[in-house]
């Protein structure tokens, strides 16, 4: 029986990596390269172009420049910017700490409904919380007696925003606050430390830069966007408004170019100064950590438990208004429930074609980017060749993070819309909207799928190439399976985002190919508040319907997948 | 295991060359112009202590780094340009890599996706059988021991037939009670497969237990490549002497052809010793025997300052008395500490077990 047990080598080895392996490696890569620098490079690029050239009519170049900085006009949108973007983020940062605190290091019953709730604002775009509000708070409003003048202006902005960028100043914190060394925590109550002085000195410093990174993030999402001003701003003019006014109402791209750069500068400093604080931090736990377990004190429960209860409350109020705003027949005179405004029949905004192109806008989003993204960085962490390419697509990678959505939208239309562009016939066409979505969102999705991969042997690539399997078999038999809950993760947080964008979408749709999000804008700008309140809630259930299936589905893989994940030996 | 039946299960042997290979990290020397030549089926150990370059070689060899600059040869073969792919090599890692999400049987299958079913399937089987794990193939590899997760693993680097058998510190993994069964279950399964073997380790013991021949390395060169007995008793270098096993070092001074001069000793040589005029004369701790019953050369006077205890032998703290403050390291036997008696004690220097480095 021996003989043919023997595995004769076949022939001639091939001297180089075969040829699928090299079509996946160096195909996916240049591919990835394109698409970030078709994207993400030109259209950013196109900006300070458009910004510095002094075409007429256009509202660009230096000239042009230097009076847009000097006039009262801008100074007065810089001030008003700021005090709303300053104001937002001293309120949500500590909130959201205290939230992010209750959930990781007490022990309040019912945790997973109030995270739950705590992400509503992500389902629904910026637009939401302000219509909302409205109904609240504005001139017929069912609270209009609570407040002394209506709310369209600063305070309204503050509100509309701090709901609209809480669940991304809490993520960032649950994050910080997930990990912490019990060892720490023994040694202080050894040594007689107050509960306030270990928080001081254990707690505080592990979590300040988290602090920082949240109030940056909330800061920059305030001054970016203009979907809550342009529903409860009122006369009280931000520059992310007056950017967009510029673009789609005057076609003066030179002015909108020129804004945009300004609202680039907090992403790109608070951008720099995150990875320098990075830098400088170095490893916040050690291998040898033991995981923290809260010990059970009612008082503290009991205060945490109310703050996390107000904020559950007063997000159920802002979304739960929005919902049955959205299904009364005639605010505030006939408060009868129908579902005529679900009809947009007076409407020119798009209607039902607007909530299927955002389904599939969102679907082509999330699976065509997850798919690119994951395999994208897989090619950047699991191969070692192409030292330069790779380089250059990790940086490429982190940029979309410092770009607001409005500025991107703006390069699209200025890159896209250049003279001799032969992909001018994208402009306007499904298939941009889902390339800038993939690549406004690239850079979180890049990193929830980076860390993922990190977790892998490092070895499995170099087992694999040993036994002669090529590179593409493994990816698909043992990296996407071992990685699927995160990849579900990735389809679910674009599904979501590009259900819910308007900040770079709202450039660049045509009429066939109008979104949701934007039709909620639009329907808003004409006086229908009844049928932006009922897209909006169309999109909030679509967003939560799609997440909720994800997480079950991911339930029942990990279910289905605990043979091997429970004894996996950790690497 | 039956060896008639395990000869046919991998290709006869084949050796392996390294010529000149070198390989830098940036200012970093890993590789400075290494040559190494393994027999067909011979276990050749890398040796040494970490950043020596061992596992850079390792990874030259599997075409996981590329070296910058030399050659590697798998029989005729001029591999050194290969992809890891058209190497024709089996590994096992440190981690053994297994891949979690496949059973046993599928890790064991994943490089024979070439053949037909049926082959795979019975090359499979063979594959479990020699390593012993015949019940395990639906198991998943974390529901297994360290030890059985190994053995899949090298059953998995076997089963396509590969022409060399690489292992990166395959033991550091597990425990060390199990360690010295599985070294020498590796070693018999080695030497009945008749594979040639490249082995890294930083540990000695393993290295001895398992080697045909050892590589020393130290800073990126082959310090020396000999027999473990050779390495032990001839080491080449004072790394090599100094990395394996315990010493004694004694700087001394040439006094004449026969003798050196240590302190205020006269210490005759062997007649190989060589000529260097100064340097330090190096001799392990057995090789000094304590109030020996019979009158021997290199006869000193020395007190006893420890005695320490390690079952089945001691070691035992010393300086001689014309040398004081070196303390120098003698072992012997438990049984004879009664026959040893006070803290004043002669020592002999047999000149055939000094070594001398200048």
């Amino acid at each position: 029986m021996a003989a043919h047990m023997a595995l004769p080598l076949t022939g001639k080895q091939s001297a180089q990596v075969p040829l699928g392996d090299r079509i996946f490696v160096l195909g996916g890569k240049l591919f990835l390269l394109l698409l970030l620098g078709v994207a993400v490079l030109m259209p950013l690029l196109a900006i300070f172009w458009r910004g510095f050239s002094a075409e007429g009519g256009q509202g660009g170049g230096w000239v042009a420049a230097r009076e847009l900085v000097t006039s009262d006009n801008f100074h007065w949108l810089v001030g008003n910017s700021l005090n709303v973007s300053l104001s937002v983020a001293a309120i949500v940062v500590p909130l959201a700490y205290l939230f992010a605190y209750a959930l990781q290091r007490t022990l309040i019953p019912g945790k997973r409904i109030w995270r739950g709730l705590s992400l509503l604002p992500l389902m629904a775009p910026s637009m939401l919380p302000g219509i909302a509000l409205v109904y609240l708070f504005g001139n017929q409003g069912v609270l209009r007696g609570l407040v002394a003048d209506n709310i369209y202006g600063f305070w309204g902005i503050v509100l509309g925003e701090a709901i609209y960028t809480f669940p991304h100043a809490l993520m960032i914190l649950l994050s910080a606050l997930s990990l912490a060394d019990a060892r720490l925590f023994d040694a202080a109550s050894s040594m007689g430390a107050s509960p306030f002085k270990a928080f001081r000195s254990i707690t505080w410093p592990g979590t300040r830069q988290a602090v920082f990174a949240a109030f940056c993030l909330v800061f920059t999402l305030t001054i970016t966007d203009f979907g809550v001003p342009v529903v409860v701003g009122g006369d009280y003019q931000v520059l992310a408004l007056e950017a967009y006014k510029a673009v789609v109402g005057q076609q003066q791209f030179g002015r909108g170019a020129l804004i945009g750069m300004v609202l680039l500068l907090p992403a790109l400093f608070s951008f720099g100064v995150d990875a320098w604080l990075r830098r400088q931090h170095g490893d916040a736990m050690s291998g040898r950590a033991q995981v923290f377990k809260p010990l059970s004190s009612k008082g503290r429960d009991g205060c945490y438990l109310a703050i996390v209860l107000l904020i559950c409350a007063a997000l159920l109020l802002v979304f739960g208004m929005a919902v049955y705003s959205s299904l009364v027949k005639f605010w505030p005179y006939n408060l009868s429930l129908s579902l005529n405004h679900y009809q947009f029949s007076d409407t020119a905004g798009g209607g039902w074609l607007a909530y299927r192109n955002s389904v599939t806008m969102a679907l082509c989003t999330a699976l065509i980017g997850s798919a690119v993204i994951f395999t994208g960085a897989y090619l950047m962490e699991k191969t070692n060749g192409q030292k330069r390419l790779n380089l250059a697509l990790r940086m490429l990678s982190f940029v979309p993070m410092a770009v607001p959505g409005l500025v991107l939208g703006l390069g699209y239309v200025f890159f896209f819309n250049l003279p001799g562009n032969p992909l001018h016939v994208f402009y306007g066409t499904m298939t941009l909207l889902v390339v800038c979505t993939i690549a406004h969102y690239l850079t979180t999705a890049h990193m929830t799928a980076t860390t993922a991969l990190r977790q892998l042997d490092s070895e499995f690539e170099a087992a694999a190439l040993s036994l002669k399997a090529p590179l593409y078999r493994h990816y698909w038999r043992v990296t996407l399976p071992i990685c699927l809950p995160a990849l579900l993760d990735i389809v679910r947080y674009l599904f979501v985002s590009a259900m819910t964008t308007v900040s770079a979408a709202i450039f660049l749709y045509s009429p066939d190919t109008i979104l949701a999000a934007v039709a909620v804008l639009n329907m808003d700008d004409a006086g229908n508040v009844g049928g932006a309140a009922a897209m909006s809630t169309l999109i909030l259930f679509t967003s939560a319907g799609v997440s909720l299936l994800l997480a079950w589905a991911s339930r029942g893989v990990l279910r289905r997948s605990q043979a091997w994940r429970q004894g996996a030996p950790a690497q | 295991m039956n060896s008639t039946n395990t000869a046919t299960l991998t290709q006869p042997g084949v050796p392996m060359r390294v010529r000149n290979v070198s390989k830098r990290f940036g200012a970093f020397k890993a590789l400075d112009n290494v040559s190494l030549e393994v027999a067909a089926g011979e276990l050749v150990c890398l040796l040494g202590p970490s950043g020596c370059g061992k596992t850079t070689l390792l990874r030259c060899i599997a075409g996981l780094e590329r070296q910058d600059d030399g050659h590697l040869y798998l029989g005729d073969r001029d591999v050194s340009e290969l992809a890891p792919q058209a190497r024709d090599y089996g590994i096992l890692f440190q981690s053994y890599a297994l891949f979690p999400n496949l059973t046993v049987e599928a890790n064991i299958a994943y490089g024979l996706a070439g053949r037909n079913r049926d082959g795979a399937r019975k090359r499979v089987v063979q594959m479990l059988e020699l390593v012993g794990l015949t019940d395990s193939e639906k198991k998943f590899p974390g529901q297994l021991s360290g030890g059985q997760q190994q053995r899949v693993a090298l059953a998995r680097a076997l089963a396509p037939a590969p022409s060399l058998l690489l292992l990166d510190e395959p033991m550091s993994a597990l425990d060390a009670r199990v360690r010295e069964h599985l070294c020498t279950h590796l070693r018999q399964l080695q030497r009945s497969l008749g594979i040639t073997t490249l082995m890294v380790t930083h540990n000695q013991d393993e290295a001895m237990l398992m080697a045909d021949r050892i590589a020393v390395m130290n800073n990126g060169k082959v310090e020396q490549y000999a027999t473990p007995q050779d390495i032990y008793d001839k080491p080449a270098t004072p790394f090599v002497a100094e990395f394996v096993g315990q010493g004694n070092w004694l700087p001394f001074q040439r006094n004449s052809d026969s003798h050196a001069q240590v302190g205020g000793l006269s210490i005759r040589l062997a007649a190989d010793a060589g000529r260097a005029a100064s340097g330090r004369l190096f001799c392990r701790p057995e090789a000094i025997s304590v109030n020996p019953v019979l009158h021997q050369e290199n006869l000193f006077a020395a007190r006893v300052r420890e005695i320490t205890f390690l079952g089945n032998r001691c070691r035992m703290r010393f300086e001689l008395n014309q040398l004081p403050g070196h303390a120098l390291t003698a072992e012997v036997g438990t049984h004879e500490l009664p026959r040893l008696g006070a803290q004043d004690i002669f020592v002999a220097l047999p000149p055939s077990s000094l070594q001398v480095f200048a």
